[in-house]
């Protein structure tokens, strides 16, 4: 029996094998009937969903609104570069700490809540968000949205890489990708996670063990927003645009069918398996028909009814078998 | 002398309900001090209010001379008060030893330790293993709490307020669901305790706190109705006539 903590290397197994499929993806992804730029999003959707699901799975806190964070991130890019003349560097620091910022706002509104009414305050703040980007047209550019977003080169000092091409931009999100995982993965891990994984099986108890619960609540969603925000930030770079629509009820709606459907409740590493399998279903399905959601919201609900551990529990379930031969399956965490 | 906790005349209601109508007690450092009463009587919403748990509508709670009336659950914790919980309160996915882990000061003091690894937390590791051998689950360490067996359980919970190395030890009946052998452990457990830790007991179980209390306050509609040691208040002819001290 295995008596300690979860250990966290820097740079576990499931990392190495994403790495190298997204690293190799510009290899072969034409000649499996792919198109470049797909990679691109995914990875981008990876990573928004990943730090959305240190908050519905790790802390158990429900935002369904949280797109609006990941617009905030692209508006705030796209801001200031357009009016401030920001270079890549900072208009990345700005998508972050804009949405980091705006997210620690409606945290503060919202972290002593729980449950459905969280969720339904997370809804309120996201249309909110919507609504401002839709009708601020002085800032936002209203329906339009933002325009012409530059790709400015990828400037470290004593090398420049200009991030025009696909392929370019390819490498440039999944080196962030895998920082960003890779701080998350000691994140979830760290004392600070154990705790936060804690507040979401049992409040009271947290807070009776002397913690302040309402903080982690609090630090957990603008974690999770400053990620969105960077994720937003690396969607309008490569959309070259900010609109609305990044931050609509869908697009919060999207990255918890991604998360769900991955099995992010079971697995770190579900949120990658969904944003891959909702991208591609997308494109895939999208080729043959106009209505490809509604076979995907079928596949949702057949998840979420059926097998609520999602793709990464059906794998770990497998896995077992394969091990121990068909004995009874005892739960774990992950 | 001000006593090492004491609560005083302590008030609480629920709408039109006086659930606490004037509560007082003392205990003193070390002390095994436990709490009877019939079902209802108020015993666990005391609890409540000495914890945190609920704000007392009247009176005064005091600890080591200073008020503390009112305190949110994690002040009282970060003096040294720890609880246990007549319903289970677990974090059912993690091993038992993750749960007594979370609970020690040691691992509270890295509380926003982002990128540390838990595992490395080997001071509180080691207070939650020696919490975990005090009350018998040596060698269940990594057991999910929800595979252990409802006694495990129940000697998890306590193993969790002992793992915060607690100066004043609040048990909320903790004979509940034991059987015969968990008696006899806890027994031993709380024998062990005595002196290094003062302890609080809500208890149904008369033989059971009767058999470990220094003192006993009987509860009843709200108010203490009796106090003294076991021997007394078994020669006490209103506890006698109750039945509760048979």
């Amino acid at each position: 029996m295995d008596a300690t903590l979860p250990r966290a290397a820097w740079f576990p197994p499931a990392l190495v094998v994403t790495v190298v499929v997204l690293a190799s993806a510009p290899l072969w992804i034409v000649k499996v009937g792919l198109y470049p730029y797909i990679a691109v999003e995914i990875m981008i959707w990876m990573m928004f969903a990943l730090g959305y699901n240190l908050l519905l799975g790790y802390a158990g806190l429900p935002s369904f609104g949280h797109g609006a964070f990941f617009g905030v991130g692209a508006y705030a890019f796209g801001l200031a570069q357009l009016k401030l003349g920001a270079g890549l560097w900072l208009a990345l620091l700005a998508g972050i700490a804009g949405a980091a910022l705006v997210g620690a706002i409606v945290a503060a509104c919202i972290s002593h809540r729980r449950g459905i009414y969280y969720a339904l305050l997370t809804i309120a703040f996201g249309q909110v968000l919507w609504f401002l980007a839709m009708k601020w047209h002085t800032v936002t550019g209203g329906e339009d949205g933002l325009l012409n977003i530059r790709r400015p080169a990828l400037d470290l000092g004593f090398a420049s890489w200009p991030l025009a091409s696909n392929t370019a931009l390819h490498y440039a999100v999944l080196v962030a990708l895998v920082v960003v995982t890779m701080l998350l993965w000691r994140l979830v891990h760290s004392p600070y996670g154990r705790v936060l994984g804690a507040v979401k099986q049992n409040e009271a108890r947290v807070a009776f063990s002397g913690y302040n619960v309402w903080l982690y609540k609090w630090s957990a969603f603008v974690i999770s927003c400053a990620v969105a925000g960077l994720a937003g930030s690396f969607f309008a770079l490569a959309q070259q645009s900010a609109y609305p629509n990044v931050m609509s009820l869908h697009n919060s709606g999207f990255v918890v069918m991604m998360v769900l459907v991955g099995g992010g409740l079971v697995s770190f590493w579900g949120p990658f398996i969904g944003a891959a399998f909702f991208l591609l279903a997308r494109d895939l399905l999208g080729a043959y028909t106009e209505t490809w959601l509604l076979w995907y919201g079928l596949v949702f609900m057949a998840v979420v009814i059926f097998k609520p551990e999602g793709i990464a529990g059906i794998w770990r379930d497998g896995l077992r078998r394969v091990r121990r031969g068909p004995e009874r399956l005892v739960p774990a965490a992950r | 002398m001000t006593a090492f906790f004491a609560a005083q005349g302590l008030a609480k209601r629920f709408g039109d309900r006086l659930v606490l109508q004037d509560v007082s007690f003392e205990l003193a450092e070390g002390e095994v001090h436990g709490i009877i009463g019939p079902n209802g009587a108020g015993k666990t919403t005391c609890f409540h209010v000495l914890t945190g748990k609920h704000k007392p509508d009247g009176g005064r709670v005091t600890f080591r001379g200073r008020d503390i009336t009112g305190f949110a659950p994690k002040e009282i914790a970060r003096l040294g008060i720890a609880r246990s919980f007549q319903l289970m309160n677990l974090f059912d996915d993690y091993s038992a030893l993750e749960n007594a882990v979370v609970a020690t000061r040691e691992f509270r003091a890295r509380a926003f330790d982002v990128l540390g690894a838990a595992a490395s937390a080997k001071a509180a590791i080691e207070r939650a293993e020696a919490a975990l051998a005090d009350v018998g689950l040596a060698g269940k360490e990594g057991v999910k709490a929800k595979s252990l067996s409802y006694g495990d359980r129940r000697a998890l919970e306590i193993a969790v307020a002992l793992a915060a190395d607690p100066c004043l030890l609040f048990l909320d009946e903790p004979t509940a669901g034991l059987g015969a052998e968990g008696l006899e452990r806890l027994s031993a457990l709380i024998r062990k305790l005595r002196g290094r830790v003062t302890m609080l007991i809500i208890e149904h179980d008369m033989r059971f706190l009767f058999g470990l209390a220094d003192r006993v306050s009987v509860v009843h509609w709200g108010q203490v109705i009796a106090r003294g040691t076991p021997a007394e208040l078994r020669a006490n002819p209103w506890v006698a006539r109750s039945g509760l001290g048979s």
